[in-house]
């Protein structure tokens, strides 16, 4: 089995394309798409028709916050270009779309693999992994051996050993990691649709299950256009020029 | 988390016992940490000849993280190491069921049982050194530092090619480093441990040089340069306290050499040679090493020196390298071929150009300018002219000269820049030689236009285009503007 663990789509059409190429080519056969398929994005009603037809194929999918806060109200604490673009979303989905979006569930378990958007340890609080405090609670609040994370946007490794020591890693693109069995592992991806650590190429991971190999991958693609989606959309122009730097 | 006892139970392991397809046939060691055993495939593989060894971790009842993590570091490890300095790797053994790695078998000995040898002969020091040094290279510019470089963990090939072993305490670039939260105590073999390692710093590849130039002390003195410390306050000395000058112990040894080994062992990894591909080639061209006080000196210096550095490493932090790869990209061995005798004045000045361009990108790039002396195949040569200077000596001064702009400018100091005088009958030749035996990354040398080649030079092939054809590595041929 060869997972693609697809986060943080967030409406960007062009950035899934190029990922799901990109992953058939490599020989993916079993799709996880970890939440966060809507928000900050000119796309959403693609993308979620995509992920809902990958899905009644055998695909694998989580909710996210901006999922979840798409079909119910956003809370105030949610910054204000997010929420006027969750607004947008919301009036570009179909009922059948946010349907969809509403039963996505919290999370789903593969064998010894835990996929969950935010944390392990309290799902549908939405806490963030920033590091590896968070990563131990997380670590420890499952049996999985490979937790497989979005939420937080840039690529990140975390392991935990025996002796309850957690460590982090920060991925190189295309090199491949051994997850060895004698720890659990946590993977986050990085966001699709929306990088944010300088390079706007998309990120998903590629998780060889019978070697238990791990390759972290950036997909370059057509920028221009998904800024474009979002300023024809009128969303905030932020959230257009931010693909192009990667933040 | 899978906690130990959880674990299946260690096999027991026997000789005609079959794992994962490999039969056990003879323990052929039983280590602190580690059993090894020679295996054979029950099925042959096709195109498989050498031979194999497994090594299974010795876990010594119930915890045993020191173990366990260096088993699964090298586990991790080595299935990404290519080349002829590392074991080529076979497989590896999952831990839910039994923790192994099989192995290509080195044959031979370890250097360790020379070690009791000691003080060897000053040649094979020497060549140990560019052996070992050579292979440190092969390893850095693979983002990996091995960080417990000791004769127990060296071996040679029958070609003498030397051979780096476990990988235990490793560090790769661009694989999780699963010891970097683990232990209190600083990791490494107390001798060889360099001071950054004492401080917990693990991404500098010159601390492998450090444990080089350790090893090279003893292998050249029969003693230990900073003794054999069993607690950290002991390691902590290497810090502030100098090693007595080789030459002291020994005076026969060459002040070069002397120079060189201490250059390992400075504590500032900065002041070390930039990479181990630099130190092999100090060690291989010795008339390139730039002599400093450190080859001139036989005594440690006085109490008050040793206090002062003492109070300095109090504070001390240790400057992060930033990764393996990034230190051997930074330090690359640039030679300059220059025709000192044929070359005009503007080509001569535009070659200058191109080396003033390349090495400012390279803070840690070492310059070797080399000029070649053509000699003839057989016969006796005149070796010095009708007012009886050396040919040898005015090739070098002539290197200097053109040099000299360069050196100022650039700030090359700290035997950054060396010159070397080759004599060969063929010049391409003796270039592509050097730059092959020296691991040179980059050649650059001037290229006469063709249409100001004589028929006969057009037809023999110039050595410009000769060098281009036969080497190895990156060459930039440097061409004088024409005038308009």
């Amino acid at each position: 089995m060869k997972l693609a663990l697809i986060s943080d789509i967030h409406s960007n059409r062009q950035a899934l394309e190029a990922v799901l190429r990109h992953a058939e080519a490599a020989g993916a056969t079993q799709y996880v798409f970890l939440g966060d398929l809507v928000g900050y994005g000119g796309d959403p009603g693609w993308v979620v028709d995509q992920v809902m037809d990958y899905v009644s194929r055998g695909a694998i999918a989580v909710q996210g916050n901006h999922d979840f806060y798409t079909v119910n109200l956003a809370p105030d604490t949610m910054h204000g270009n997010a929420r006027e673009a969750l607004d947008w979303t919301r009036e570009h989905l179909s009922p059948t779309q946010q349907r969809f979006l509403a039963e996505l569930p919290l999370s789903r378990q593969l064998e010894d693999c835990l996929f969950v958007h935010a944390n392990a340890f309290a799902p549908g609080g939405w806490a963030y992994i920033l590091g590896r405090m968070e990563a131990m609670r997380s670590l420890q609040a499952t049996q999985a051996r490979y937790t497989f994370c979005g939420h937080m946007h840039e690529p990140m490794l975390y392991h935990l050993s025996g002796t309850g020591k957690a460590g982090d890693f920060s991925p190189e693109p295309g090199m491949e990691i051994p997850l060895l069995t004698h720890r659990q592992w946590l993977v986050i991806p990085g966001a699709c649709g929306q990088p944010r650590d300088g390079n706007p190429a998309a990120c998903y991971a590629l998780f060889d299950h019978e070697r238990s190999t791990l390759k972290f991958q950036r997909v370059p693609y057509d920028v221009d256009t998904a800024a474009a989606t979002i300023r024809a959309a009128g969303l905030p122009e932020r959230l257009a020029e931010r693909l192009g730097q990667g933040q | 988390m899978t906690p130990e006892s959880l674990l299946p139970a260690p096999l027991a392991l026997e000789p005609g016992q079959v794992i994962d397809g490999f039969r056990l046939e003879e323990r052929l060691h039983q280590g602190g940490m580690a059993h090894i055993w020679s295996v054979t495939r029950v099925e042959p593989l096709a195109g498989e000849d050498m031979p194999l060894i497994m090594k299974v971790p010795r876990i010594k009842g119930g915890e045993d993280p020191a173990t366990i993590v260096g088993f699964e570091v090298e586990q991790m490890i080595m299935p990404v190491l290519k080349g002829v300095h590392v074991p080529r790797f076979v497989a590896r053994g999952d831990w839910t069921r039994q923790a192994y790695i099989v192995m290509e078998r080195i044959p031979g000995a370890t250097l360790r049982p020379r070690l009791d040898d000691a003080p060897l002969p000053i040649n094979e020091v020497i060549d140990i050194g560019i052996r070992v040094a050579t292979a440190l290279h092969a390893l850095h510019r693979q983002h990996l530092i091995h960080l417990d470089v000791k004769p127990s963990n060296i071996m040679f090939r029958p070609n003498g090619e030397a051979v780096l072993v476990d990988f235990g305490l490793s560090r790769h670039d661009h694989l999780p480093d699963l010891l970097e939260e683990e232990f209190e105590l600083p990791m490494g073999t107390g001798p060889y441990m360099s001071p950054e390692q004492v401080q917990f710093v693990r991404n500098d590849p010159r601390s492998d040089l450090f444990a080089l130039g350790v090893m090279l002390y003893h292998l050249l003195t029969g003693e230990r340069p900073f003794g054999q410390p069993t607690t950290v306050r002991g390691l902590r000395e290497r810090l502030y306290a100098e090693p007595r000058p080789p030459r002291a112990i020994r005076p026969e040894v060459p002040p070069w050499l002397q120079e060189v080994i201490l250059r390992c062992l400075e504590v500032d990894p900065a002041k070390r040679h930039p990479s181990a591909a630099q130190l092999a080639l100090d060690l291989r061209e010795p008339q390139g090493v730039q002599l400093t006080e450190r080859a001139e000196r036989l005594q440690t210096k006085g109490l008050l020196s040793r206090a002062r550095r003492w109070f300095a490493s109090i504070g001390t932090e240790p400057q992060s390298a930033g990764q393996a790869g990034t230190q051997v990209a930074r330090s690359p061995i640039t030679m300059a071929a220059v025709d000192v005798d044929n070359a005009t004045p503007a080509l001569l000045e535009a070659l200058r150009d191109a080396v003033r361009r390349s090495v400012q990108t390279a803070p840690g790039a070492r310059l070797a300018c080399v000029g070649v002396m053509r000699t003839a195949r057989i016969g006796l040569d005149e070796l010095t002219d009708s007012e009886g200077r050396s040919h040898h000596v005015k090739q070098l001064v002539a290197l200097k000269h053109w040099a000299r702009p360069l050196a100022a400018e650039l700030g090359l100091a700290d035997g950054r820049l060396t010159f070397h005088v080759l004599e060969a009958p063929d010049v391409a030749e003796a270039i592509v030689e050097f730059a092959n035996k020296c691991e040179v990354d980059h050649i650059i040398m001037g290229a006469r236009s063709g249409s100001s080649l004589s028929g006969l030079r057009r037809a023999l092939g110039s050595v410009s285009s000769q060098v281009l054809a036969t080497s190895d590595c990156t060459v930039t041929m440097v061409r004088e503007k024409k005038a308009e």
